[in-house]
C-alpha cells in the first residue's frame, strides 16, 4: 500500500490522458469510462482508440479484441509467476480479486514476496485503489481534452518501466539470475526490433524461463 | 436495454460488444497464468522456470522500452537502478528516475 502512492501521480496522468484520447477520438464519456471501468488496463486502452470504430463489423470486434489479448497476455505470465500467492486466495474470492490484476499491483507483489510478505489483502487493496482512481482520472481528462498533458513531455510514459528495473535489483541473487536475465535481454531486443506490438515482453520472458528451467538445480534452488 | 437507452449514453451495441470483447480477453489474461498453474503437474523444472521468470518479464520490458525511450529513457533507468542498488529505498529510486526523465525530456532529449 505504501508503495502504491507514489505510483499514483504517474498512473493519473496516464488515466487522464486515455480520457483525453478518447475524446478526442470522438468515444462518448460513457464508453470511456466502460473501457476504464471494464478494461482496465493503460496500454490496450490506449492502442484501442487506434482501431476505434464509428460502425462495428464482426471484423473490427474481432480486430480489436485480438490485439487487446496480444498486448495484456504478459500477465498470463504475471500471473503464473506469483501464482503460489494467488493460491492462497479462496478459489471465488481469487478469481473475483483477479480482475484487479495490473502491472502496478504485480510488481508491488513481486516486491512485497521478496520481503516475506504474503498477506493477499495488500493485491486487493492495491487494485482496488489502482482501480478507483483510474477510472476515476478518466472523466476529468475526458473533459479537459487537449489540456492534459501528452506523457510523454514529463517521461510519464516511464512510471512502470522505472519501478520495473527498481524492483529488479532485490531479485538478484548472485549469478545463476545471470543467464535467463541475459537472454531475456537479448530475445526481447531481437523481437522487438523483428515483429510490432508488444509481443517482446511475452517471448523474452519466456525466453528467460526456459533457460532458467533448464539450468543445474543447485543453482536456481534459491 | 432500449436503442434510445443507448442513443442517451452516447454508445451503441456495437461498441458495447467491442468494449465487452476487450473487457473479456483481458480478463482472461488475468486469469489465464493462474489457471494454467493450477493445472500443470509441478517438477523441478517448472519450479525453476518459475523462479527464473519475474526477472525476465521484468528484463524482457524494461529493456527493449529503454532502448525505444531513446537517451533520457536509458539514463533515467539507470539512475533509478544505481539508487535502489547503493541505497536499496524504493520510493527514491524510482523519484530519481522520474525527475531524471523529466528534466532530460524538458531539455529536448
Amino acid at each position: 500500500m505504501r508503495l502504491t502512492l507514489p505510483l499514483l501521480p504517474g498512473i493519473m496522468v496516464f488515466g487522464a490522458a486515455f480520457g483525453a484520447g478518447a475524446a478526442h477520438k470522438g468515444l462518448s464519456l460513457f464508453e470511456a469510462m466502460l473501457s476504464s471501468g471494464l478494461v482496465f488496463a493503460g496500454a490496450a486502452q490506449l492502442v484501442s482508440l487506434a482501431l476505434w470504430q464509428d460502425h462495428w463489423t464482426f471484423g473490427s470486434t474481432l480486430a480489436i479484441t485480438l490485439v487487446v489479448f496480444a498486448i495484456n497476455a504478459r500477465m498470463i505470465l504475471m500471473g503464473a509467476a506469483l501464482h503460489h500467492w494467488f493460491k492462497t486466495a479462496s478459489p471465488m474470492w481469487r478469481w473475483f480479486s483477479l480482475y484487479l490484476f495490473t502491472d502496478a499491483n504485480w510488481i508491488l507483489g513481486v516486491r512485497y514476496h521478496q520481503d516475506g510478505g504474503r498477506d493477499y489483502g495488500m493485491f486487493v487493496g492495491s487494485g482496488v485503489l489502482l482501480w478507483l482512481v483510474w477510472l476515476l482520472v478518466t472523466v476529468p481528462g475526458y473533459l479537459l481534452g487537449a489540456l492534459v498533458p501528452d506523457p510523454k513531455t514529463w517521461g510519464i510514459d516511464l512510471v512502470m518501466p522505472i519501478i520495473f528495473a527498481v524492483m529488479l535489483i532485490p531479485l538478484w541473487k548472485g549469478k545463476q539470475a545471470a543467464l535467463p536475465w541475459l537472454v531475456a535481454a537479448v530475445v526481447s531486443i531481437v523481437v522487438m526490433q523483428a515483429v510490432q506490438g508488444y509481443a517482446f515482453i511475452v517471448v523474452g520472458a519466456l525466453a528467460g524461463a526456459l533457460t532458467g528451467a533448464f539450468m543445474p538445480e543447485a543453482q536456481a534452488d534459491v | 436495454m432500449s436503442d434510445l437507452l443507448l442513443e442517451r449514453l452516447g454508445t451503441s451495441w456495437g461498441a458495447l460488444q467491442a468494449l465487452f470483447c476487450m473487457a473479456a480477453a483481458t480478463y482472461l489474461c488475468r486469469l489465464g497464468g493462474v489457471w494454467l498453474m493450477d493445472h500443470l503437474p509441478p517438477s523441478p523444472r517448472l519450479r525453476r522456470a518459475l523462479g527464473a521468470l519475474p526477472g525476465s518479464i521484468i528484463i524482457s520490458t524494461v529493456v527493449p522500452l529503454g532502448v525505444m525511450g531513446g537517451s533520457a529513457a536509458l539514463v533515467a533507468l539507470a539512475v533509478a537502478m544505481l539508487v535502489m542498488f547503493k541505497l536499496r529505498r524504493d520510493v527514491l529510486a524510482l523519484v530519481a528516475g522520474m525527475v531524471t526523465v523529466a528534466l532530460l525530456r524538458q531539455m529536448g532529449l
